[in-house]
């Protein structure tokens, strides 16, 4: 079964090359789809229980031993985020059945998705520098795809932009490794860690590090580097920016939450601290945005700028309380953002517009599709007992206790500007007078309720189940807390 | 060796710093060529130039160059190329439906209300 932590990039790269062939079928795409995410799920669920009772599994590719060859490597918070990320798939697959239209279907947008899952589900899997580089690009080749499938005026414009900011922050990645290459001469991520321990970390690491949170800042969308998230989300229809919204902001965040953690941990003064004071910076430029707009993709696009930074502080205070804040907060958001696009984009079929000044009293006929939207609403803004609350309040009593008082200050008061910012979707688009929208009765809104229904509920349990779930993120965060973990089961020494 | 491939690095850099800043996308995408082949030079003179022979097994030489970045470079040339080549047609589609290739002209304020 040493094979296993293969199997999630493995059964979704065979999918895609499988639906290439059978792109003009529309309806043997959708069923294959399905099924392949259903059995990607399974196997990572199974790969959680593994390392959960067995501890991290590892996988020398080729058998070439551990430093010299590219290893995979599954540790708890590698394995968890690659089941959320296929939980996250399997519902926007649901979700697209009906949503997406037949045209982009036949244009392989199944397949394309498939590539995209390969690519996240490979960066978090990999042990090796350069390889993650590899899946990073697998996954930003597939999103250009998605952005721009379609061809509409608006897609075509801001995929340009987006294909740039991109190539360039590939380019700085390809450099960072290549200057990380001549300090450490080796690439496995356990090895480097390794060596720069061995070599105390000397200065020009400090370059590498913040070249590092440059890469992964732009990915991630961290302040300044934000400023091509808004536009360029905008573009692609709501199933595209589910996931985009949800998975691949966070493989950011998760890349400067390992490189943090396991290589650059030695001289926290001026990296840590400067990734705090950038995140706290992202926090309020997120709320600004979050409750300027009055469209409601803009709004929940703006939320995911808000998650970055409270994530990215926890990272920056680096004690085990608040890293553990920064898992579990994490994760939830991954959940909790997927459910809020996908609500949203049933808002916007039935209302056939994004402004919110034109909906209203959607509850009337939706009661349903209001009351989960207020969960997912209630959740996000982290009300105990449900996800957001548990995350967020490790993170602010662990910056309590290394005194970092204002970060603190500013995720409490960012919880109540983002509570702010979804109720307004709320009161304005469900409550009030309902108005007659064109082509409302022929939108399939229970079909389309259905799977983000579904992230709710995952989000409700996670949040009502945290008792459980705690004994999974400690696992993640003492990897993250303690480094020698990770080198010893990959190097097995 | 080094100091002489740092300039040139440096230059591929500038200039596609300067190119990616036109308006003309077409200068842009050359500009995108260039700042790849940058980086991947950068990454061939990190692993330190020829030092020794041909990393072969019974080569019996005192000092090997490192293959490794070699390896590397390969595998960031076939990304840039598919990059590129998505990223030319991107602009040649685009210019067919927006009817420009100036991204001045290419703003938008769909949604930012």
């Amino acid at each position: 079964m040493i094979n296993l932590l293969i199997l999630p990039i493995l059964i979704p790269l065979l999918t895609a090359i499988l639906l290439i062939f059978i792109g003009k079928f529309v309806v043997l795409q959708r069923i294959v789809a399905l099924v392949s995410t259903l059995a990607t799920l399974i196997a990572s669920i199974v790969l959680l229980f593994t390392v959960k009772n067995e501890g991290i599994q590892t996988l020398n590719l080729s058998n070439w031993t551990a430093p010299f060859g590219i290893t995979l490597v599954s540790d708890m918070l590698s394995v968890l985020l690659v089941t959320t990320t296929s939980l996250i798939t399997l519902c926007v697959v649901i979700y697209s059945i009906r949503s997406i239209g037949v045209e982009r279907e036949r244009y392989y947008y199944y397949s394309v998705m498939q590539f995209m899952l390969v690519g996240v589900n490979g960066a978090f899997t990999t042990g090796d520098i350069f390889n993650l580089f590899v899946f990073f690009e697998v996954m930003l080749m597939s999103s250009y795809v998605l952005i721009v499938i379609g061809g509409t005026k608006i897609q075509l414009r801001e995929t340009i932009k987006y294909i740039l900011v991109n190539v360039i922050s590939s380019a700085i990645f390809v450099i960072t490794v290549a200057y990380l290459y001549s300090v450490v001469g080796t690439l496995n991520m356990a090895d480097i860690s390794r060596r720069i321990a061995e070599i105390n970390q000397p200065a020009i690491l400090t370059v590498v590090a913040v070249l590092f949170l440059i890469v992964f800042g732009l990915k991630g969308a961290i302040f300044p580097l934000y400023f091509w998230l808004p536009g360029s989300y905008y573009a692609p229809p709501t199933p595209i920016l589910a996931l985009f919204g949800s998975l691949l902001t966070k493989v950011g965040i998760y890349s400067i939450l390992r490189t943090y953690t396991l290589f650059f941990y030695h001289d926290t003064g001026y990296t840590h601290q400067l990734l705090g004071i950038l995140a706290i910076i992202t926090i309020i430029a997120g709320v600004i945005g979050a409750i300027a707009y009055w469209d409601v993709k803009k709004i929940i696009i703006y939320n995911i700028i808000i998650a970055v930074g409270v994530i990215a502080f926890g990272i920056s205070v680096m004690t085990e309380e608040s890293l553990k804040g920064s898992v579990f907060y994490l994760i939830h958001d991954m959940i909790i953002k997927a459910a809020l696009f996908l609500l949203i984009g049933v808002m916007i079929k039935i209302t056939g517009t994004s402004d919110l000044r034109k909906m209203g009293g959607l509850i009337k006929k939706y009661p349903l599709l209001g009351w989960t939207f207020l969960v997912a609403a209630f959740a996000l803004a982290g009300i105990p007992p449900l996800s957001g609350f548990i995350g967020k309040l490790l993170i602010v009593r662990g910056s309590f206790a290394a005194e970092e008082y204002v970060g603190a200050l500013v995720v409490l008061m960012s919880s109540l500007l983002v509570l702010y910012s979804v109720i307004k979707i709320f009161i304005h688009g469900f409550w009030g007078t309902p108005k007659d929208f064109k082509n409302e009765d022929r939108q399939p809104v229970h079909f389309l309720w259905f799977p983000s229904a579904i992230l709710v509920l995952a989000a409700v349990f996670y949040g009502v189940g945290a008792e459980y779930m705690n004994t999974l993120i400690s696992q993640a965060t003492d990897v993250l807390v303690d480094p020698t973990i990770y080198i010893d089961a990959v190097l097995k020494e | 060796m080094e100091f002489l491939m740092a300039i040139i690095i440096g230059i591929l850099f500038a200039s596609a710093v300067y190119l990616m800043l036109s308006k003309s996308l077409l200068r842009i995408i050359i500009g995108t060529g260039l700042l790849s082949h940058g980086a991947h030079l950068l990454i061939l003179s990190m692993g330190g130039l020829k030092k020794g022979t041909v990393p072969l097994l019974g080569e019996n030489a005192k000092a090997y160059v490192d293959p490794l970045p070699q390896a590397l470079i390969l595998t960031a040339i076939v990304i840039s190329f598919g990059v590129t080549a998505f990223f030319l047609v991107l602009a040649y589609r685009a210019y067919q439906e927006l009817g420009t290739d100036n991204v001045e002209e290419m703003r938008g304020n769909e949604g930012n209300d």
